[in-house]
């Protein structure tokens, strides 16, 4: 267990090292510099900046301290836009509201996609199995940036049920929105992985042989089918993960919760390089762990692959 | 039936019918046997013929797609009748199965012993460490080595031979009355097949089980069987003990098939194949199922489909030809 | 024997194996076998007759466009709620936008743009990739497991973010777009590709072909690759909706193409943004089309796979 932890990191890692480096050139190959949406400054002022930037070192200096204190300290620096705030700040503001919605989305996408995908599996052409499969289909086409406008259509400008937008300490009112929004492309999709692969399983010899055990429905479906089904799920979670965040951005953009995505977007047309790079940065590793989690939990579900 | 035993099962007027797109498919017609206490009877076909899905429909194993008609008796029980909950009362308990291919037929993510001791604390309300002990005391009997360390293991493991005794032992468990077993040696190599149909053997005798041998392999049935069934197109054509059917057959089929067969023991100039190709069971000819393919085939055949008739005590077939096949090969 | 498996499969609405069964008719190659399993294939026919009406619509819409994608119509602005509703008399025919432009014509290019980026992107991963994972999968060993590593970490990375800052750095431009759409459209492509290769390449034709004396990439290109064609042709038709899907997410987030260009994804950002004005149109018209064009795409590459491969289901 430890080894293919350690395995994992070997490659993980790395990985991370990559993104800091490639996101960190790309930063410093940008043409303009980053307070070119100034008042003429005097050069003297601009020199001072840079020195309290650190912009004034060799690049490979800049890039070995960032680095270094990335990794060590958790520290971005200082946001290249706002003055009296560092990178730390902005995430530290925007990280807890995107957390929460999404790990109710995370959450509502795997339960609710696995229960539906079970269901239909076992009512195979039943009402709830036309609406897994209905769901997949059009959720296919409905990504979350359909689906927020369509959302907020509904059940905002019609219905006058939910705001279309705003945080507000993270009432429930505002989270069902962004949940919804978020969840919905990944819960189809977990429904038909889940339902299909549920179905082989079910259509299996061991599935036979646990029925000609004589053992009852339930038995059968939760421990003989239940954990070699949700393998495919499992390796699909990491995927969602990944998308989860992404999507993110257009939520937090679109509902204006505050979240870390919009401040990304706003770095982003804002030139803010140091915020853009920080978030980029803390989102890849995010994702890098998930991936982790995702393949131990695999490891764990699935007795074939050797820990 | 001179057998002084009494019947543990007695099937009747089995169907077995799939629904398919626009046409329904008979894979079963009119299945109509007996089967006597600690009895072996072999179940013998070629794919198509309907033996398996005939006691997979005995189990409530059909696919979805599938029905079944009729009667299957045991112990005073109408397991055709019986709900999927009732059902499940009777099997795994009173009768078990093997099935063809043990790579794919245990669970792979669960241990050998909970795969085991769960028939146990199901049927017969062990706790689960009585029938860890209980799984423990079988896997020994069914010669696996080291069994303690092995019910640990999982079905990966395991090799193809382990896992099929692991399948026997689990069927045996709860001490059936009877036990189908579907091809069990199909999947394993010669020398472990020859290991298998011992075990078999040995432990019919000790448990006292009565067995019902699918397959198409007719050493395995000279090997184990008192009796066979030889099926075709869903239907039996010919049954009988086992010696009377390979020293005078009298279904033309039965004759294909020990022509067919090579023996070790005596000299064969040639095999003979049937000659044609199996029965589509969508568009079966009128009369005789297997007429097409036969070499005795009259005008008779054609149009009426002959039914399964007693000809001698305890031997039935489904034929017109009048006299035995064996030295008639050349006339006819 | 009637198994298990083939009675489940028959209950499936796919091709019925009894067909299949069927004896071969003289000389039919896997493409026509192919085009005849599409052919029965109801959706995936539907689809394609949507999709090319949707592509003629790109071609010929302009020709019927009275207003041009940028072009204020001054009489609308201010009231566009009443005077910019869809409408014949005024050239409109999809309305305006919020600034009094004509939606008409800037949906035929958002769904030109669109269309483009998922073609542009489909093909830059059909190239790179196929290249990539052959050579991956035929050579295999070292050279193999340094490539897919590679590949593996690239994927391990939320691209999207790249891809922002990407456009943000170097301007947003259609080039930049289409470098940073293929940059990450081609990493599925060579997975796949590589899995086939490594299949393939111990089969008879193509041991023949290396005791024939040809040269290793001879073997992947004349030999290997062309029997790959039928499934790089799935993958790339399922990629062009998941290049217009990306396109349309950052789109949508204003950082794709520059005003007064446009796309589907920043035509649907700004509806969502006026809807709530009741300016409704200027959200259902993007958003249908929108729909439309990954429906189709979907149900094509859905319908290619099952007749390219109808075993694998």
């Amino acid at each position: 267990m430890i080894a293919f932890i350690l395995k994992r990191l070997a490659v993980a890692i790395p990985t991370l090292l990559v993104l800091i480096v490639i996101s960190f050139i790309l930063m410093k190959v940008a043409p303009g510099n980053p307070f070119a949406g100034e008042k003429t400054v005097p050069k003297a002022v601009l020199d001072n900046i840079f020195a309290r930037y650190g912009l004034d070192k060799p690049e490979w200096q800049q890039l070995l301290e960032y680095i270094y204190n990335v990794v060590f300290h958790f520290d971005f620096g200082p946001s290249f836009k706002y003055r009296d705030r560092t990178v730390n700040d902005i995430i530290a503001q925007g990280f807890p509201v995107t957390f929460t919605y999404g790990a109710w989305a995370f959450l509502f996408a795997t339960v609710i996609g696995v229960s539906l995908g079970v269901a239909a599996a076992l009512r195979q052409n039943g009402w709830i199995d036309h609406l897994a499969v209905g769901l997949s289909i059009g959720a296919q086409v409905v990504p979350n940036f359909v689906m927020a406008p369509v959302l907020v259509l509904v059940f905002t400008l019609w219905l006058r049920w939910l705001p279309g937008g705003g945080w507000d300490g993270g009432h429930w009112s505002n989270i069902v929105l962004p949940v919804i929004a978020l969840a919905t492309s990944y819960l189809a999709s977990i429904t038909r992985i889940m339902r299909s692969s549920m179905l082989e399983v079910l259509g299996s010899n061991y599935i036979r042989t646990a029925r000609a055990k004589g053992l009852p429905g339930w038995q059968v479906v939760f421990r003989h089918a239940l954990r070699p089904a949700m393998l495919p799920v499992v390796s699909y979670l990491g995927p969602v993960f990944v998308g989860m965040v992404t999507g993110s951005v257009v939520i937090d953009l679109y509902f204006s919760t505050g979240g870390i995505g919009q401040a990304f977007v706003n770095s982003a047309l804002n030139r803010d390089y140091s915020t853009i790079l920080g978030i980029t940065i803390l989102l890849g590793a995010l994702t890098i762990a998930a991936n982790l989690v995702v393949d131990v939990l695999y490891a764990w579900i699935d007795p074939k692959i050797k820990l | 039936m001179s057998h002084p035993k009494s019947d543990v099962l007695v099937v009747d007027n089995l169907d077995v019918i799939f629904a398919l797109h626009e046409a329904e498919v008979r894979a079963v017609n009119d299945l109509s046997f007996r089967l006597s206490e600690g009895e072996t009877l072999a179940v013998v076909g070629e794919s198509g013929s309907g033996k398996s899905q005939a006691f997979l429909a005995i189990m409530g194993l059909l696919a979805k797609n599938g029905r079944a008609t009729g009667k299957a008796v045991l112990g005073g029980v109408d397991l055709l009748s019986l709900s999927t909950a009732g059902l499940n009362q009777h099997r795994g308990k009173d009768i078990a199965m093997i099935f063809q291919d043990p790579m794919t037929s245990l669970n792979p993510a669960l241990r050998i012993r909970s795969q085991l001791s769960e028939v146990l604390v199901r049927h017969r309300g062990f706790t689960p460490e009585a029938a860890f002990k209980e799984v423990i005391a079988m896997l020994e009997r069914v010669g696996i080595p080291e069994a303690a360390r092995r019910a640990n293991a999982y079905p990966h493991e395991l090799s193809g031979g382990m896992r099929q005794r692991v399948m026997i032992a689990m069927a045996l468990l709860c001490r059936p009355r009877v036990l189908i077993a579907d091809e069990p040696t199909t999947a394993l190599d010669v020398t472990v097949q020859a290991q298998m149909l011992d075990l078999f053997k040995s432990l019919s005798t000790d448990f006292g089980t009565a067995m019902l041998l699918i397959t198409h392999d007719l050493g395995v049935v000279a090997g184990v069987a008192d009796r066979m069934m030889v099926m075709y197109a869903g239907r039996a054509v010919e049954t009988g003990p086992v010696d009377d059917l390979f020293y005078d057959p009298r279904h033309p089929y039965t004759l294909g098939l020990l022509t067919s067969t090579p023996h070790i023991d005596k000299r064969q100039s040639r095999l003979t194949p049937i000659t044609g190709a199996p029965p589509n069971l969508e568009h079966l000819p009128d009369g005789c199922a297997f007429g097409p393919r036969c070499a005795f085939r009259f005008d008779r055949c054609s149009l009426d489909r002959p039914p399964l008739g007693e000809f001698a005590p305890g031997r039935r077939k489904a034929c017109f030809y009048p006299k035995p096949l064996i030295g008639e090969e050349d006339a006819a | 024997m009637l198994t298990d498996r083939r009675i489940g499969n028959l209950a499936h609405p796919a091709p019925a194996p009894i067909e299949e069964a069927s004896a071969p008719e003289k000389g039919r190659s896997l493409w026509m076998d192919a085009a005849r399993r599409f052919r029965r294939n109801r959706a995936a026919l539907v689809s394609l007759a949507m999709l090319i009406l949707i592509v003629l619509f790109t071609f010929v819409g302009p020709l019927l466009a009275r207003w041009d994608i940028e072009t204020i119509d001054w009489t609308v602005v201010g009231s566009v709620l009443t005077k910019g509703m869809p409408s014949f008399e005024t050239g409109h025919y999809f309305g305006t936008d919020e600034v009094g432009r004509d939606l008409y014509s800037r949906v035929i290019q958002g769904t030109q743009v669109s269309l483009t980026v998922g073609i542009v992107g489909s093909v830059i991963a059909v190239i790179v990739g196929t290249f990539y994972g052959a050579v991956a999968g035929y050579f295999g060993g070292r050279l193999d497991s340094v490539m897919m590593r590679f590949v593996d970490i690239l994927y391990s990375i939320p691209y999207m973010f790249i891809l922002i800052l990407l456009l943000i750095i170097f301007g947003r431009s259609f080039i930049m777009l289409f470098v940073g759409i293929g940059l990450i459209s081609w990493l599925g492509m060579a997975r796949v590709v590589r899995g086939q290769t490594m299949a393939l390449k111990n089969r008879e034709f193509v041991e023949a072909a290396i005791a024939g004396g040809a040269k290793p990439l001879t073997v992947v290109f004349r030999h290997i690759v062309p029997n790959l064609l039928g499934v790089v042709a799935v993958y790339a038709t399922l990629l062009i909706p998941e290049m217009i899907l990306l396109e349309s997410f950052i789109s949508f987030l204003g950082l794709g193409v520059q005003e007064p260009n446009t796309s589907l994804g920043a035509l649907i950002s700004e509806g969502a943004q006026t809807m709530q004005y009741g300016t409704i149109w200027q959200l259902a018209f993007p958003l249908i089309f929108f729909v439309l064009l990954l429906f189709s795409f979907f149900f094509v590459g859905d319908g290619l796979r099952d007749a390219l491969d109808p075993k694998d289901r």
